[in-house]
């Protein structure tokens, strides 16, 4: 059991050793040390489909933001807070991705694109989001009041930033990938965001309509895994042939099975 | 970088040696400085950290903040970016300075450089995060002087960065948001009370305030200000001046505790309540208090830390103003979370349940039954069966003073007529109470009067309802006493002056004769020759 242990340990370290090296999640920080390595060219294929709700959309909490004036002011009835988000039988803020079957040992370049995540009437837009190792991440401030963004991971290094106005904008990466990367406001308690980090970048969140689509995977059989921050995850088997489109539709239900 | 190939290596002779190299390999793993820092670890540190550094040792239930968890390498103190490891020196500065305001003693007296860098070395080996490059310290200029200018410019930031969101108006961890505040292992955790300097966990110089701005601290929720900086919402020199600020809401100053509280006579009518301005000219008077950690439940978690006694008499009355921090008038809906969450981590230490409605808030101060110059101290902890203390017990809620007696903590029995009148006051995180009673109450057969000039022994507990505190769950402070000062008489101005005089009046006779004896002896000399 101890040699495991310390042969595990050092497997870790090793794994960290490279990991780290951009070790600040710091903004300026290279877009991912992927960047070094050839990478691999993506596909023209894809797997796209939708998210639906079966049975009665549950009934989100209510946040009573009578201590934030300026966030309070932002809403005409009482704000939710949208752990669930379901219109039309569509479920919303569904993280869907490749899970495996990608060939071993390639690597991808991080899009160019930044991931947003926004703070609008004192809640986070998106509420779930996924992510690429060195991808960009952009914190935007639209309410003109203190937030600070604080981000729980365990593999990659934490952050908590102040961002007092509205307007201001702060950059940061992640190194390693992560299942889940808790994000919260401690001014305001009720927010929270959960951010996916991943390895590569076949990966997108479901819209208000349910629907997603996963660019650039090269032809191949790959498990696709939609996860929920609170109902669960479904996993399904796509082939994805040429540069075709495969399709992946998935159901959760408010009892998750 | 060690590989699993070497890995291998070590498992064979494992086999073929056994523990001793096993040892061996362990110490050539960890590196001579961190096996030695082992020893040291196990030594002092594992009961409240851990044996493997989670934090989790046999007393850490009994601590709040925990002891931090040195597997996840997230750390509060450091000279470094928000989320970047901290800097040796970091690291070496807290086991050397401790952390003021939680229960990790400074390690300087009792572990030479040496073993606290040794110690150092092996607390880092238990994150595989310090195995990166090294963490460099964030670049920050030399505070500014301190003015009353820069003071006033730091207020504002403190507006407009919002501060006082979570440490309130008056930055005595009363903000909006201090009830919902909990740590990365959703513990709950108080804004810093900024108007007790001497609790700063990271230092209360003007650099060290200034640099947990920059840096925030990890794994609470207090953020960084440096992206702020770079955004130029704020600038370099207004978070200086923000330090300043935050430094000008304490005293200058670490509280010096007096055994003694000294009532002077006041210059006119003693103070009509607790927010008269007589009382700004009465010296203050620290007296610390701890949890209330011997009779069961025992509270580790208490939320006061001490109270501020101001008294004066008018040779008729004596009026004393107690006055402490407290974040919430309790009991206040927005800290029914914070309960929630005290509830949960305090989980029920002797097995008696923390009751889930918030309580009042208390105050109880307690005398000796008979005051005399060698009265014998009751028990601190409310007298006992045989030697009761003579009682004040305060509650907020209803705002309500008793008098009587106690035989043991909570064991309180009213008695006697009202003879204390109570004006009390909840501003902006803070309870101020005062306290007026005639020297020689109405009923002198069961309470004692206080005298002039005889030390009153005193002694105070205090509970914060909001934090699931009550009649035993609280705050404890040692016998302190409270001497009214006695008039002077004026033979007291005279007396000295007429000493003095007489003093310079027989110098100046002994120089003179002693002056006259020098020339008499040189002129015998002279003729002499």
């Amino acid at each position: 059991m101890k040699r495991l242990l310390i042969c595990g340990l050092f497997f870790a370290v090793a794994a960290c050793g490279g990991k780290t090296e951009g070790g600040d999640a710091a903004a300026g920080a290279p877009a991912g040390d992927a960047s070094a390595a050839p990478t691999t060219a993506l596909g023209g294929g894809s797997v796209t489909g939708h998210v639906k709700f079966d049975g009665a959309a549950p009934t989100n909490p209510t946040i009573d933001m009578a201590g934030e004036a300026v966030c309070q002011g932002k809403y005409t009835s009482a704000p939710l807070d949208p752990v669930i988000m379901v219109a039309n039988g569509m479920l919303g803020n569904v993280v869907v991705y490749v899970k495996s079957g990608l060939p071993a040992g390639q690597t991808y370049a991080v899009p160019n694109d930044a991931v947003e995540i926004d703070q609008q009437g004192c809640l986070y837009h998106p509420r779930a989001l996924a992510i690429m190792v060195g991808q960009k991440l952009i914190i935007k401030n639209n309410d003109a009041v203190l937030h600070n963004i604080k981000a729980v991971p365990t593999k990659n290094r934490p952050f908590n930033i102040s961002q007092p106005t509205a307007g201001m904008t702060t950059t940061r990466t992640f190194t390693t990938a992560e299942d889940d990367v808790p994000v919260e406001c401690n001014v305001h308690g009720w927010m929270h965001s959960n951010i996916m980090v991943l390895p590569h970048p076949f990966f997108a969140v479901s819209a208000a309509d349910g629907s997603f689509s996963i660019k650039g995977l090269p032809a191949g059989t790959y498990e696709i895994e939609a996860r929920h921050t609170k109902l669960g995850s479904k996993l399904m088997t796509v082939t994805v042939a040429g540069d075709a489109a495969a399709t992946a539709d998935f159901a959760f239900s408010a009892s998750g099975a | 970088m060690i590989s699993c190939a070497r890995g291998g290596d070590t498992r064979r002779v494992f086999g073929a040696l056994g523990a001793a190299v096993a040892l061996g390999a362990l110490a050539s793993s960890l590196g001579a400085q961190a096996t030695r820092g082992k020893a040291v670890y196990d030594k002092w540190c594992a009961e409240c950290h851990g044996n493997t550094g989670a934090g989790d040792g046999s007393a850490a239930e009994y601590m709040l903040p925990r002891p931090r968890d040195f597997t996840k390498g997230v750390y509060q103190i450091r000279t470094t970016a928000s989320g970047e490891l901290p800097t040796d020196a970091d690291l070496l500065h807290v086991v050397t300075e401790g952390m003021p305001g939680s229960a990790m003693p400074d390690w300087k007296t009792r572990l030479n450089e040496t073993e606290r860098a040794d110690v150092v070395a092996y607390i880092k080996g238990m994150s595989s995060f310090f195995s990166g490059a090294a963490p460099t310290a964030i670049a920050a200029g030399k505070a500014p002087a301190m003015s009353a200018e820069a003071v006033a410019q730091g207020r504002v930031a403190f507006e407009k960065l919002e501060c006082f969101k979570c440490h309130g108006q008056q930055g005595r961890g009363d903000g909006a948001s201090a009830p919902t505040l909990k740590d990365d292992d959703g513990h709950p955790i108080k804004a810093a009370n900024l108007a007790e300097h001497w609790k700063f966990n990271g230092g209360a110089t003007i650099e060290q305030i200034y640099t947990r701005l920059r840096t925030g601290l990890d794994g609470t929720p207090m953020p960084s200000f440096s992206d702020a900086m770079e955004s130029k919402v704020v600038t370099d020199e207004q978070l200086w001046q923000l330090a300043q600020y935050v430094r000008s809401l304490s005293p200058e100053k670490d509280p010096e505790v007096r055994e003694v509280v000294r009532a002077a006579l006041a210059k006119g009518a003693l103070p009509v309540g607790p927010s008269d301005s007589a009382w700004s000219q009465a010296d203050r008077f620290w007296i610390p208090l701890v949890g209330q950690i011997v009779v069961k439940p025992r509270w580790f978690a208490p939320s006061i830390d001490g109270v501020w006694v101001q008294a004066l008499h008018d040779g008729k009355q004596l009026s004393m103003r107690v006055s402490w921090d407290d974040p919430s008038r309790s009991p206040d809906a927005p800290w029914n979370e914070w309960l929630g969450r005290i509830r949960k981590t305090v989980t029920a230490i002797d097995s008696i349940p923390i009751d889930s409605a918030q309580g009042p808030d208390r105050l109880t101060i307690q005398f000796p039954t008979r005051i005399t110059d060698d009265a014998e101290r009751p028990y601190f902890l409310g007298g006992d069966a045989r030697h009761p203390v003579y009682a004040w017990r305060w509650r907020s809620t209803p705002d309500e003073l008793q008098e009587g007696r106690l035989t043991g903590l909570g064991k309180f029995k009213a008695a006697g007529a009202a003879e204390v009148a109570h004006v009390a006051v909840f501003d902006q995180g803070q309870w101020r109470l005062q306290l007026t009673r005639a020297l020689v109450p109405r009923d002198t057969s069961t309470v004692p009067a206080f005298s002039l000039g005889t030390p009153i022994p005193i002694a105070f507990f205090a509970a914060d309802g909001s934090n699931g505190e009550d009649d035993l769950r609280g705050a404890v402070g040692a016998w302190y006493a409270i001497y009214l000062d006695v008039p002077t008489p004026p033979r007291v101005y005279i007396a000295p002056a007429a000493t003095m005089l007489l003093t310079a009046g027989l110098g100046v006779l002994v120089v003179a004769r002693a002056q006259r004896r020098e020339r008499n002896s040189r002129r015998a000399t002279k003729e002499e020759s």
